[in-house]
């Protein structure tokens, strides 16, 4: 066990913990809970990841000659830090690094390869991630969303929901029935979208901050190449999952970073405030509350850190690289809810009131962290696949 | 950076988990509750054999020089058996407060014993007051006649009716902070004055005592560390005796965790095993996650006091702060998933319940450790 860093890890951080503090834009000011890029910031984020892709901070882990640098887990964590550090922006494009662009270099032909990793790091694409529909969330293999075979082309036609940024995306990620007569998961294949054919039609749905950050998504006779397909017709289910544990543990690091940012956000706002006549930091029953949360965030780091080092060691990784949503879920939820209660009456005020602290930010992305355990799996069916594949209870 | 153990952890990980059960079973823990002793001489020349009670103490010792994070193998696997005895008390209070604070000789002679099985001892610092605090240090060693004489009360002193000696924490003098005029005394058990009375407890595999000093004299060369300043000392000790506990409570929660997906698996309810159900599976995730994230943070304080990390107190502080809380739900949610069984003195279960709960209050419980969270983290 060892978690020093050798003398070229050392040098990397401090290179780009040096490049940060010259690159972070003037105007950026980190408050609230920002792991969610907001509406109003898109075109501001889109300029910060630029910068970040030609600076060669973003895709770490990617191979090189499709736009990444080749480098291990180990440098992406160092960047991550720096990142959580210098409280950074976030990246706009985070499904597209996420999940679009691992699926693609695991999956892709060399044309898919050389054709869209690099512009999802440089974020001259955005993309979006086309899986749940009416009929399908937790469920989703149940996906109705048909493709039918014409020529060369498949033709595209159902509804997703939910699609978080489809009204800025060039791509998406869609998951489309190609077989409708084979067992679910078998007749499922992932196709790349492109968002400006004809045929597809996005709605903003507004949810409960107020604001359309997700959005309904219509296919009408669309028309996809069959070069569009990846990873093989009906072969959708394994594509869109094997990716995962690797998505999830640089996510998570991504997740565990602007928690820790949210945090001192948090932290400097009780030191701000006041609860009856004392400074909130002062309060016992705050400073415990806060102290968990330290407690948690900091423990995230560490559960990541034991997952990434079998990673690192070419093991598959354990229990403890499945517990970090949930853990982070958890932990999310309940620093929202905390600065509601730092916050106290004052929570009640929304942007717009000179009285609202720090612009309202945090009664937002209060609102907004109710949605952390749904999104990307509820913490029903964490827990169901934590309690039958890492315990091996029965399944219902 | 590398955050998992060596091949030679793994290993001693396979010998203790092996001789453990073997001699460690259900049958001898009960037997060790109902006696005063806790452990049999026949095991404890076991212990030393196998050089687990000289691990980390320096090898011109008759120790093997090992660390923490090769301690916290051990103590996972002595947790998963919630194994009696004075191991605790001897090896890492009263031995490491030796090893940290003692004199030349004091160690030559004492640490050599202990790693041999020819020693026992123990820490005599809390009082009726239940502080962690320097403040809580009342006991008083007065100069006299070249020596110190001890008046006072100890409470909560793990296994002193075994010990041949006692490291005494007493104060020597008032300064302008608590901490200043706290001193160690090495106190061989028996001295003149000197009272040792077993209590009843509900945690049977644990001894507690009370110590009571009335105007017991010792020499001079009974003090270890420097007179009146050693309280940074016994910090420093105390916090890694922290996260070995900790290392004790993850072995001991994991194994719950163990026990109740085995039982969910096979018990069956209305036509189904209960790990069917929800409630049941869910509860099992819960374990889960605050049994691995005991670990993340327990693995990292083993390291942090190790390397002498400068956050090595933060660290120890975050992990019995969590993993109490996580012994404690893991143990009631094993009962829980048990149902009726689970309430039985027969089942194993309650053992786990009781240390969940005894180590709860061993060096400070949540609220304490997430108090100095708040401090050393600059609230
Ligand atoms: C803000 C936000 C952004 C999103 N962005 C995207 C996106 O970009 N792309 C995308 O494809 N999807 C997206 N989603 C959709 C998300 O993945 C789904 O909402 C989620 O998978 C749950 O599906 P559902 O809403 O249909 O709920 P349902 O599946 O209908 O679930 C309803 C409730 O029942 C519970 N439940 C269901 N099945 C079980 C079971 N077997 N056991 C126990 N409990 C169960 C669920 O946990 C939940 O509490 C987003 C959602 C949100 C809130
Ligand atoms: C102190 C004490 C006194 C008692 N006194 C009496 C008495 O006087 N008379 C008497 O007849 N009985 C008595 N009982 C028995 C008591 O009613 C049973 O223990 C209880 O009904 C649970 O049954 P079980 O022990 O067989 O557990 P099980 O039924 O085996 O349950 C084990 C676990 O599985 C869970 N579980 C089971 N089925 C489901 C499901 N479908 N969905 C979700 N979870 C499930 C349970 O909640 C429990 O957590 C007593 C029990 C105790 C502890």
């Amino acid at each position: 066990m060892d978690l020093s860093l050798t003398p070229e890890q050392e040098a990397f951080g401090a290179t780009v913990r040096a490049w940060l503090k010259t690159n972070i834009p003037h105007e950026w000011k980190s408050i609230g809970s920002s792991e969610i890029p907001r509406m109003e910031q898109y075109e501001f984020l889109r300029r910060w990841q630029r910068t970040l892709f030609d600076a060669g901070f973003i895709g770490l882990t990617w191979p090189k000659e499709y736009g990444g640098r080749g480098f291990t887990f180990m440098e992406e964590l160092i960047l991550q830090q720096e990142m959580a550090l210098a409280k950074a922006p976030p990246i706009l494009n985070v499904l597209g690094v996420g999940m679009a662009g691992p699926t693609i270099v695991a999956w892709g032909t060399e044309e898919q390869k050389k054709r869209y990793p690099a512009k999802i790091l440089s974020c001259e694409e955005i993309w979006c991630q086309g899986y749940s529909e009416p009929n399908a969330g937790s469920d989703l293999a149940s996906l109705q969303t048909r493709a039918v075979k014409d020529g060369e082309y498949w033709v595209i036609n159902g509804q997703k929901v939910w699609t978080s940024f489809a009204h800025v995306s060039e791509y998406m990620m869609l998951l489309a029935r190609t077989d409708p007569n084979v067992p679910k998961h078998k007749g499922i294949t992932y196709f790349l979208l492109d968002m400006k054919l004809p045929g597809v039609t996005v709605k903003p749905l507004r949810q409960i901050t107020g604001e359309a950050e997700f959005n309904e998504v219509f296919f009408d006779n669309v028309r996809v190449h069959e070069s569009q397909v990846l990873g093989g017709v009906n072969n959708g289910w394994a594509v869109g999952l094997t990716t995962l544990m690797y998505e999830r543990l640089t996510l998570g690091f991504g997740l565990q970073v602007r928690l820790r940012i949210a945090l001192e956000g948090l932290i400097d706002l009780a030191r701000r405030m006041e609860k009856s006549g004392r400074v909130v930091t002062k309060d016992p029953v705050m400073r415990q509350k806060l102290a968990q949360l330290w407690i948690d965030t900091e423990c995230l780091k560490y559960t990541g850190a034991r997952a990434i080092t079998k990673l690192l060691r070419g093991e598959m990784p354990g229990p403890e690289a499945s517990t970090g949503k949930m853990a982070w879920v958890d932990t999310h939820q309940r620093l929202q809810e905390l600065a509601m209660e730092i916050e106290g009456p004052y929570s009640q005020l929304w942007k717009g009131s000179d009285w609202a602290v720090e612009g309202g930010v945090w009664a937002q992305s209060f609102l907004r962290s109710r949605a952390n355990s749904i999104e990307g799996g509820t913490t029903e069916i964490q827990k169901n696949i934590i309690a039958e594949r890492l315990l091996g209870l029965p399944k219902d | 950076m590398d955050f998992g153990f060596s091949p030679e952890q793994e290993m001693l990980r396979a010998t203790a988990r092996k001789f453990l059960e073997n001699e460690c079973t259900s049958g001898f823990v009960r037997a060790r509750m109902e006696e005063p002793a806790g452990v049999t001489d026949e095991f404890w020349a076991k212990l030393a054999e196998q050089g687990w009670l000289g691990l980390v103490y320096p090898e011109e010792h008759g120790g093997s020089g090992l660390g923490f994070v090769d301690l916290t193998v051990l103590m996972e696997e002595m947790g998963r058996v919630v194994m009696p005895g004075p191991f605790f008390s001897t090896v890492l209070l009263g031995g490491l407060a030796i090893r940290e604070a003692g004199s030349p000789a004091q160690k030559k002679e004492w640490l050599a014993r202990i790693a041999a099985g020819r020693g026992r001892t123990t820490l005599a610092w809390t009082e009726p007051s239940a502080r962690w605090d320097a403040a809580g240090v009342t006991c008083a060693a007065r100069e006299d006649k070249g020596g110190f004489v001890l008046n006072g009360t100890k409470l909560f002193v793990l296994d002193a009716h075994l010990a041949d000696v006692l490291v005494v924490v007493a104060r020597t003098g008032e300064g302008k902070t608590p901490e200043e005029g706290v001193s160690l005394f090495l106190v061989p058990n028996g001295t003149r004055g000197v009272e040792v009375k077993l209590l009843p407890t509900m945690d049977q595999t644990r001894k507690l005592c009370e110590v009571s000093f009335k105007d017991a004299s010792v020499p001079a060369e009974a003090m270890m560390g420097v007179s009146g300043k050693v309280w940074p000392t016994l910090a420093r000790v105390v916090e890694r005796a922290t996260v070995a506990l900790c290392a004790e409570m993850c072995g001991g929660a994991q194994r719950v965790l163990d026990m109740t997906t085995d039982y969910a698996k096979i018990r069956v309810a209305f036509g189904k095993p209960i790990g069917t159900y929800q409630g049941v599976k869910h509860k099992a995730a819960d374990m889960l996650v605050d049994v691995e994230n005991a670990k993340s943070l327990t693995y990292y304080a083993a390291w942090a006091v190790d390397e002498n990390a400068p956050e090595a107190a933060l660290a120890a502080s975050m992990a019995k702060a969590y993993v109490t809380d996580a012994y404690r739900k893991v143990a009631g949610a094993g009962i829980q998933l048990h149902g009726g069984i689970g309430f039985t003195w027969e089942h194993d279960l309650h053992l786990y319940f009781k240390r969940a709960k005894s180590s709860e209050f061993t060096f400070g419980d949540a609220t304490y450790h997430r108090e100095r969270v708040a401090q050393l983290i600059n609230l």
